[in-house]
């Protein structure tokens, strides 16, 4: 079914370009009145290449999966863009969309509520094959396949999700979304719910069918342990902003934003020797309210670097070696030299102001209209 | 360690359903010390919660049935009256459970449910047990607290919920904290600082403190000793470092396999254990791991009691009929069970 053509000249699957989401949030009984805006995606650009994995981590109110949404288009954004192989479906209605859906599909975190307690699997399983069109009786033969493609037992067929322990019904979830043969599938937390040993069973997997399928994965998670395993690249999020944004590995190693730290340095070590040794920095406070985010730096609240210069001016994307970008006038672990030579990032928000942590100002703005022009810098392959 | 609190020796839990008895524990022992805390580990259905809930006397009802005892100081748990349970929840063993918003009233003001909790167990005014109600929630760190012991619990947020109802479970001082899971709804940074709050605790000495946790990050970060349970049984216990340094059962090797470690290179692929946990009603015959082994042999279909099998660590107990030696060069190949691999030397 994924005869649509590859994405013109190589370019990305899937971009998100200044994408925003805000939701109202409205006051009275006969008059609405709306009283403000939660800030839940605010000038977030992204971009997924065609069979790599895009990891966003989060905590609690982000925007993460919101994100996940209306990248899938679940929701329709504010303001900004959302191009899947380079059509702007930013817009798009419901109708306009089905063809697309085929391509894009979805794995939530909850198994139990994303699963319709009343259906038999091989219903769940099958509906979206009847939905596109499949016969009956090739649709039936096609579950069977894919049940037994995810780990589960193809004659459990007529049996209820209820019937199914937690890790095999998020399998469950994982037949419901390939049935269509999807070139996209959007994960939003889809092992955070299960027990450590099953977890890892899902990743495997995750894992095994990216590469038999050549498909490409959003990974949503709220913490940096799982998404590594499966990620070419991760994005950070704090406050419906994209604070970090790295290629895998070196995040791990070389977090520059403040926030990455605390995230990391936040899980703990299943080693108590090591863990004992370790100097653990904890960030106090908890996330502001997204109704009305701090100005300047949306972490620092909470930033133990943080100065005049953080409260004032909205620190914009820059791109250090390797395409790592970061938005943060007091970068971690990095030196001089690289601080010197770091560039603006066309993946800054608009708002952002020009002050690179170099000291150096930015390049004037480009004129309105090249705003949505195709950057060239990160998120491109890293092999 | 200071002076011993709790001894729960062979522990039995059931419940009679219709499809069957469903034996949720199965022979649990263990004792806490004051200023000691005791991590139970142990996936959904390994009856870790249902261990410290009994404790406490709430898993009680027409179906359920006990065995074992639980002696706090010189009273009995198990077969306490519920008057008598009355005088020690809250006073003796206080609850922390994952959950703060089910578990607080959300018709009630944090601070009042705070009094009514002092007020419940001693003879003191509103005035005065609001004050120490205050003190507590200021010692957990919320801020602001003489105002915030006016709001309702869907004011708080999740962390500021939990540090409410650690308020709670400290107001009448009681020697034995049990905390069920309670960073597991939590993001990652305000886990970190529950920690630092039932760290503190431990360190000030007053309580012992049961942790029950799936997360053996967070058990490394906290925990003396360790119980890792599965299929209701304890399958090892010994100290934190004979757990993570010297695991002599399967099961922990495959729980410490399965932990993603942030300090180390991923591995290409995850190492996982096979299977799904043990269904309850029916477990299967002998060892409850059996099943999901790679290290399965016939006598495995006897259940292995537990016991020390390490002349070097007479605390160290498990339940595995593999010789130690065997043991040891086996779970080397298993995995990256954090031994060579982390430099420590093993006796």
């Amino acid at each position: 079914m994924s005869d649509a053509a590859p994405s013109p000249n190589g370019g990305p699957l899937l971009e998100a370009e200044h994408l925003k989401l805000y939701f109202p949030v409205r006051k009275g009984v006969l008059v609405d009145r709306t009283i403000g805006h939660v800030h839940a995606v605010d000038d977030v650009t992204v971009r997924l290449q065609e069979g790599q994995t895009l990891g966003i981590v989060g905590e609690s109110g982000c925007g993460k999966s919101t994100l996940a949404r209306c990248l899938a288009r679940l929701l329709e954004p504010t303001e900004g863009a959302v191009r899947f192989r380079g059509q702007d479906i930013t817009h798009w209605g419901r109708r306009r969309l089905a063809p697309i859906r085929t391509e894009i599909q979805l794995v939530f975190q909850d198994p139990i509520s994303s699963l319709n307690p009343r259906k038999r699997v091989g219903q769940i399983v099958g509906t979206p094959l009847r939905l596109h069109g499949m016969d009956r009786r090739a649709a039936e033969r096609r579950v069977r396949e894919l049940l037994e493609r995810v780990g589960l037992n193809p004659e459990h067929v007529n049996r209820f999700p209820h019937e199914f322990s937690g890790g095999q019904r998020q399998r469950i979830g994982i037949a419901r979304a390939l049935a269509v043969d999807p070139r996209l599938i959007v994960l939003d937390e889809p092992v955070s719910a299960l027990d450590v040993s099953i977890q890892a069973q899902v990743i495997n997997l995750l894992d095994d069918l990216q590469d038999d399928f050549g498909l490409s994965y959003v990974f949503i998670a709220h913490d940096l342990s799982v998404v590594r395993h499966v990620s070419d690249w991760i994005g950070v999020m704090y406050l419906g902003k994209l604070v970090e944004l790295s290629p895998a590995k070196e995040l791990y190693v070389k977090p520059i934003h403040p926030y990455t730290e605390a995230l990391l340095a936040a899980i703990p070590i299943p080693d108590p020797s090591e863990n004992r040794a370790r100097e653990r920095i904890v960030v106090g406070g908890e996330p502001p309210n997204p109704i009305a985010p701090p100005s300047g730096c949306r972490f620092h609240t909470r930033c133990p670097r943080a100065t005049d210069v953080c409260r004032q001016v909205e620190p914009p994307l820059v791109e250090y070696a390797g395409g790592h970008v970061a938005a943060c006038h007091h970068p971690m672990s990095v030196d001089e030299q690289e601080v010197a030579s770091v560039t603006y990032s066309p993946l800054s928000p608009l708002s952002a102001g020009r002050l690179m942590p170099n000291g150096k100002e930015a390049p004037a703005e480009r004129a309105p209209g090249d705003a949505g022009a195709r950057p060239a810098a990160s998120g491109e392959p890293s092999r | 360690m200071g002076e011993r609190l709790l001894e729960v020796e062979d522990l039995q839990v059931s419940f009679v359903t219709e499809e069957g008895v469903l034996r949720a524990v199965d022979g649990v022992s263990f004792t806490l010390d004051r200023g000691e805390v005791v991590a139970i580990v142990g996936e959904s259905g390994s009856g870790k919660s249902v261990t410290v809930m009994t404790l406490m006397g709430l898993t009680r009802g027409p179906n359920s049935r006990f065995g074992g005892t639980a002696r706090l100081g010189d009273r009995e748990l198990i077969g306490a009256s519920e008057q008598e349970l009355q005088r020690i929840r809250g006073k003796e063993i206080a609850m922390i459970f994952q959950d703060p918003i089910s578990s607080l009233s959300p018709v009630h003001r944090v601070g009042d449910q705070i009094v009514e909790q002092i007020r419940a167990h001693e003879d003191i005014s509103k005035a005065a047990a609001l004050d120490r109600a205050v003190e507590l929630m200021r010692r957990v760190g919320i801020p602001h607290a003489e105002q915030r012991a006016r709001a309702f619990p869907h004011e708080f947020s999740g962390g500021m919920r939990q540090r409410a109802m650690i308020a709670m479970a400290l107001s009448l001082s009681p020697s034995v904290l049990i905390a069920d899971e309670p960073t597991t709804a939590l993001d990652v940074t305000i886990q970190a600082q529950i920690l630092e709050e039932i760290k503190e605790l431990r360190a000030h000495g007053d309580a012992g403190v049961i942790f029950v946790t799936h997360d053996l990050g967070v058990v490394a970060d906290i925990a003396d000793r360790v119980l890792v349970m599965y299929g209701g049984r304890v399958v090892e216990q010994g100290t934190l470092d004979e757990i993570f340094y010297d695991p002599q059962h399967p099961y922990t090797w495959g729980l410490l396999g399965s932990v993603t470690r942030m300090d180390r290179e991923p591995p290409r692929r995850l190492p996982a254990i096979p299977g799904q946990p043990p269904s309850l009603l029916s477990p299967p015959e002998g060892c409850h791991f059996r099943p999901r082994c790679p290290h399965a042999f016939d006598r495995c279909i006897e259940v292995p009691p537990l016991e020390a099998r390490l002349p070097e660590a007479p605390g160290h107990l498990d339940r595995c009929w593999l010789e130690v030696a065997d043991k040891r060069a086996r779970r080397e190949v298993a995995g990256r069970i954090g031994l060579a691999a982390a430099g420590t030397v093993i006796a």
